[in-house]
C-alpha cells in the first residue's frame, strides 16, 4: 500500500524542513519512500509543493488529481489551489493563516473569503488550525511548521516513533526546545 | 548503509566514490547543488567556472591532463557550452570526462525546456540517462569507464525531477582512481587535418559503443505481462512502472546513446502492443522507430511540459477521473516577486517612473522586475543579454527615427561575469547610447547564493580576489564620467543617476549595490529592522504601493507594513510624501 502526501504552503514557510523532517521519520520506519519538491523561485514568495510517497516499493514521486491521502496547507488559499489532489475520503490538514500574495497586496485580485467554514462543509473531518497563532505562544510564530508536523504525524498515526530525535537531527540545538514544543502541540491539536 | 538523498547529493557522492579529481560547472537550477555538495568532499577540486563555456574548457584541460573531470550545468547552459563540447568530443579524453546537464522539462526555472537528449547524436557521444538517486550515484560511475573505454566525454542527462526528488541510496567508499601520467601527443590540437582523423575515430567508435550498449547494465529488460511493453528512460521510466505495474513488460534503457538496436528490436517481437514514452522530444521513439519497429509514442503523449502518471494515464489508457472534491472559488495567483527589502527595487521603481523607457532584462532575480506594478521589461533573452539585447533595440529605435525612447538595459554581478563584459565591450565599441544598470546583490541569489568572481571567495570557502566592476567597466571603455556607483538603499541617489543615465549619450552605467536581502549576514544586520506607517500621517494616496513590495499590505484604503517580512530597506519611507513612513529598530 502506497500513501501520498501533499505539502504546499508558500516559500519562507517551512514546508521543505517539514518534509525532509517527515520523509527521514518514514525511511526510519522502515519505508522505500521518494520526496519531490518543486522550488525553482519558490523562495521569492511563489507557492511551494512537496509530495511524499512511501510503501513498500515506490516508484514515481508524482501524485495527480485525486491521489493525496493527506493534502497539508501551510497556507489556506494554497489548500484550495491543490484540493484536486485530494483522494475521496482523504485527510486535510489547513493552517488557519493567509499570506497574501503581490496580486492580492495590490488589488489587482482578491482573496477568497470564508474558506474555513466552506472547506469544513466539503471535507468532513477538516483539521484546521492556526498553528502561526500557535507557535507564536511559544515564543516564534516561525515554528508554526513544526506544530503543523505534529499534527500530520498524529494524522498518519505514526506517534510512536522517535519524532523530538528526527527533529533533533535538523534544527539547531538552541532551537530544540521551541521545536520539540510545538511538535507537542501540534500532536494533540 | 541506506540514506535518503536527492538526485544532486547522489551525483556528488557518486563523482566522490569514482574518485573524480576535478569539478566545475555554474550555477543553474535544478543543477546547482551538485558542485555544491561536492565541494564538502575535500579528495574533489571543486570550483565554480564565470560561465559554462569556461568550465568545460576547464574540464577539458584537466581531462587532458590525466585527472576524472566533472561539469555541471543547467539545460540552457549547455547552449553556452557547446563550443567546447563539439571539439571536446573530437580530441577525446584522457582522465574520465562527464558533461553533466540538468535539463528542465516543464521550465520549472528555465527560459526552454529543450531536449538536450539529441546533442548525443550531434556531437557523437555516449548518453546516459538516471532515472532515481542510486542510478544518479551507480550511473555516473559507469559514466567515467564509458568515457575512457571509448575515449570521449560523455552527456549525463538528468532532470529536474531527477536532481530535486529523494530516494534511498546505498553509500559506498571511494576508490581512487590515479591520474593518468601526463603524455605530450598532439591529440588535443584540434587543426582542420587531426579534425578529419578524429572525425573518423568518432565514426568508428560509434557502433562499438553500440555493442557495448547491447548488454551493458545500464540497459534492462524486466518481463510482466507482454501484452503491453514499454521503453523508457530516466523518470519517465519510474511514471511507467506506477502506471502499469506488473501488466507490462519494460524496456528500461540508461544508455541511449546509442540505443542497443538489438535489445529493442528483440524486446519490441515479444510484446503486443509497445509504447515509447518520454518527456518532450521523441528521441527514444525516433531511434525506434528508424529500426522499422512500430510504437506508440507522442502521436498520443504531449510534447510540451513534464509528464505524470496522471497525464500517461489520460493519455495511453484514457482514464482521467474527476477530481472528488471541488470549491467555487479562485485562488488568486501567486507569482514570484522581488523579497521584501530586494535591494534591486531601488532602480526598477527609479525607471519605472520615467516615460518612454524600453527595457532589456536578464536571467537571475531581477527578471522579477518584470512583474506589476514595476513593468520594467520588454525581453529577457539569456545570460548577458540584458545588455546586448539592448544594444540591437537601441540600434534598431535609432534607426527608425524613435530617438524619445531610451533603452536601458539590466543586469546582475554574477551574470556580468558570466556573458556582461563581452556585450558591454560591444556597446561601448559600438557607440551604443544604452544605459546599463548593474545590480549588484554580491552573489549569484537565484539559485541560492553562490560565489561569483566579485565575492571574493571561492565554492570552497577559501579567500580569493574579488575582481572590481568598476574597475572592469570603466577598463572596457566606458568614460568615468559615465559610471555611477550608487547605494541600492539610497533613492535619491539612485533616481539621480537614473535620470542623468537617461539623458545621456554614449554607453552610462549604474552600478547599484547592495547585498541581498536574503544574505545571512545581511539578514542579521537588518534583524529587528522594519518600517511603520503612521495611521494618522497617512493620506492614503498609496504611493508605497508603487514599488511593488510583498510587506507593504493593503486592505480596502488601509496600507499597513507587515514587520515580519520587513527588512527596513526604507524604500517605501523614502517614496512617502506625507512623512507617514517611519523606521523602527537600528543597524545590530
Amino acid at each position: 500500500m502506497i500513501k501520498s502526501l501533499l505539502l504546499v504552503g508558500v516559500g519562507g514557510q517551512g514546508t521543505i524542513l517539514t518534509s525532509k523532517i517527515l520523509s527521514e521519520g518514514l525511511v526510519q520506519l522502515g519505508y522505500d519512500l521518494k520526496m519531490s519538491e518543486i522550488h525553482g523561485m519558490a523562495q521569492r514568495g511563489g507557492s511551494v509543493t512537496t509530495q511524499i510517497r512511501y510503501g513498500e516499493k515506490v516508484y514515481s514521486p508524482c501524485i495527480g488529481a485525486g491521489e493525496a491521502d493527506l493534502l497539508v496547507a501551510f497556507e489556506k488559499v494554497e489548500a484550495v489551489r491543490y484540493l484536486a489532489s485530494l483522494k475521496k475520503g482523504g485527510a486535510l490538514i489547513v493552517n488557519d493563516h493567509e499570506i497574501y500574495s503581490l496580486p492580492v497586496l495590490t488589488g489587482a485580485a482578491a482573496y477568497p473569503e470564508n474558506l474555513g467554514p466552506r472547506l469544513a462543509e466539503l471535507v468532513p473531518g477538516l483539521k484546521l488550525l492556526n498553528a502561526n497563532q500557535i507557535a507564536a505562544g511559544l515564543g516564534n510564530a516561525k515554528a508554526q511548521n513544526v506544530v503543523i508536523l505534529g499534527l500530520i504525524v498524529k494524522t498518519l498515526g505514526l506517534e510512536k516513533h522517535d519524532w523530538p530525535g528526527v527533529i533533533r537531527q535538523f534544527v539547531p540545538e538552541k532551537l530544540h526546545g521551541l521545536n520539540l514544543a510545538a511538535f507537542d502541540k501540534g500532536l494533540s491539536a | 548503509m541506506k540514506k535518503l538523498m536527492t538526485g544532486n547529493e547522489a551525483l556528488a557522492l557518486g563523482a566522490w566514490e569514482a574518485g573524480c579529481h576535478l569539478a566545475t560547472g555554474y550555477p543553474g537550477t535544478p543543477s546547482t547543488e551538485i558542485l555544491e555538495n561536492l565541494s564538502a568532499y575535500k579528495e574533489v577540486h571543486s570550483q565554480w567556472a564565470p560561465n559554462e563555456k569556461v568550465a568545460l574548457e576547464v574540464a577539458a584541460g584537466g581531462s587532458a591532463a590525466g585527472g576524472r573531470v566533472i561539469c555541471t550545468m543547467k539545460v540552457v547552459g549547455l547552449n553556452v557550452a557547446m563550443d567546447p563540447l563539439m571539439t571536446f568530443a573530437y580530441m577525446g579524453v584522457r582522465g574520465g570526462l562527464v558533461v553533466i546537464v540538468a535539463d528542465d522539462p516543464g521550465c520549472s526555472s528555465s527560459q526552454t525546456e529543450q531536449d538536450n537528449r539529441l546533442i548525443a547524436p550531434l556531437a557523437k557521444i555516449p548518453l546516459i540517462e538516471p532515472s532515481d538517486s542510486q542510478e544518479c550515484k551507480d550511473f555516473l560511475k559507469a559514466a567515467f569507464e564509458v568515457s575512457e573505454k571509448f575515449d570521449v566525454p560523455v552527456l549525463f542527462r538528468v532532470t529536474t525531477r531527477v536532481c530535486h526528488s529523494k530516494s534511498l541510496v546505498e553509500v559506498g567508499r571511494r576508490r581512487e582512481a590515479p591520474i593518468r601520467p601526463y603524455e605530450k601527443t598532439g591529440k588535443y590540437c584540434s587543426g582542420p587535418a587531426l579534425s578529419r582523423v578524429n572525425h573518423q575515430r568518432l565514426e568508428d567508435m560509434l557502433p562499438k559503443l553500440e555493442e557495448y550498449s547491447e548488454s551493458s547494465p545500464l540497459n534492462r529488460v524486466e518481463w510482466g505481462d507482454k501484452s503491453v511493453g514499454v521503453i523508457a528512460s530516466g523518470i519517465s521510466y519510474q511514471h511507467a512502472r506506477e502506471v502499469f505495474g506488473e501488466k507490462a513488460s519494460y524496456l528500461k534503457l540508461g544508455l541511449t546513446h546509442r540505443a542497443p538496436s538489438r535489445l529493442i528490436r528483440d524486446f519490441a517481437r515479444e510484446v503486443q502492443k509497445l509504447y515509447v514514452i518520454e518527456e518532450n522530444d521523441p528521441y527514444l521513439e525516433n531511434t525506434v522507430k528508424l529500426l522499422g519497429v512500430d510504437c506508440v509514442g507522442k502521436a498520443r503523449l504531449p510534447l510540451v511540459c513534464d509528464l505524470s502518471p496522471e497525464i500517461i494515464r489520460a493519455a495511453l489508457l484514457g482514464e482521467k477521473p474527476a477530481p472528488p472534491y471541488r470549491i467555487e472559488a479562485s485562488p488568486p495567483p501567486r507569482p514570484p516577486v522581488l523579497c521584501a527589502g530586494c535591494p534591486h527595487r531601488s532602480a526598477f521603481y527609479a525607471v519605472s517612473r520615467l516615460k518612454n523607457v524600453v527595457a532589456a532584462n536578464d536571467i537571475g532575480c531581477y527578471t522579477l522586475g518584470m512583474a506589476p506594478p514595476l513593468n520594467v521589461t520588454d525581453t529577457i533573452v539569456c545570460m548577458g543579454a540584458g545588455i546586448s539585447a539592448g544594444l540591437g533595440l537601441e540600434r534598431v529605435l535609432r534607426l527608425s527615427g524613435q530617438n524619445d525612447k531610451k533603452v536601458f538595459g539590466f543586469i546582475g554581478d554574477s551574470t556580468f561575469f558570466h556573458s556582461g563584459i563581452t556585450a558591454l565591450i560591444d556597446a561601448v565599441w559600438n557607440k551604443s547610447n544604452l544605459a546599463v544598470c548593474i545590480l549588484d546583490n554580491r552573489t549569484t541569489a537565484m539559485t541560492g547564493h553562490q560565489q561569483h568572481p566579485g565575492t571574493g571567495r571561492t565554492l570552497r570557502g577559501e579567500e580569493s580576489v574579488a575582481l572590481d566592476i568598476e574597475a572592469i567597466v570603466k577598463a572596457v571603455g566606458v568614460p568615468p564620467e559615465q559610471v555611477r556607483l550608487v547605494d541600492a538603499y539610497d533613492l535619491a541617489a539612485v533616481r539621480g543617476a537614473v535620470k542623468e543615465a537617461a539623458d545621456s549619450e554614449g554607453v552610462f552605467v549604474i552600478i547599484s549595490r547592495a547585498p541581498c536581502a536574503l544574505i545571512k549576514e545581511a539578514q542579521k544586520q537588518r534583524a529587528g529592522m522594519s518600517c511603520r506607517i503612521d495611521p494618522e500621517k497617512c493620506q492614503k494616496c498609496q504611493s508605497c504601493l508603487r514599488i511593488g513590495c510583498p510587506a507593504v499590505v493593503r486592505r480596502g484604503e488601509t496600507v499597513s507594513i507587515d514587520a515580519q517580512s520587513c527588512n527596513g530597506c526604507g524604500l517605501c519611507f523614502q517614496v512617502c510624501k506625507f512623512d507617514a513612513i517611519g523606521k523602527e529598530g537600528g543597524p545590530k
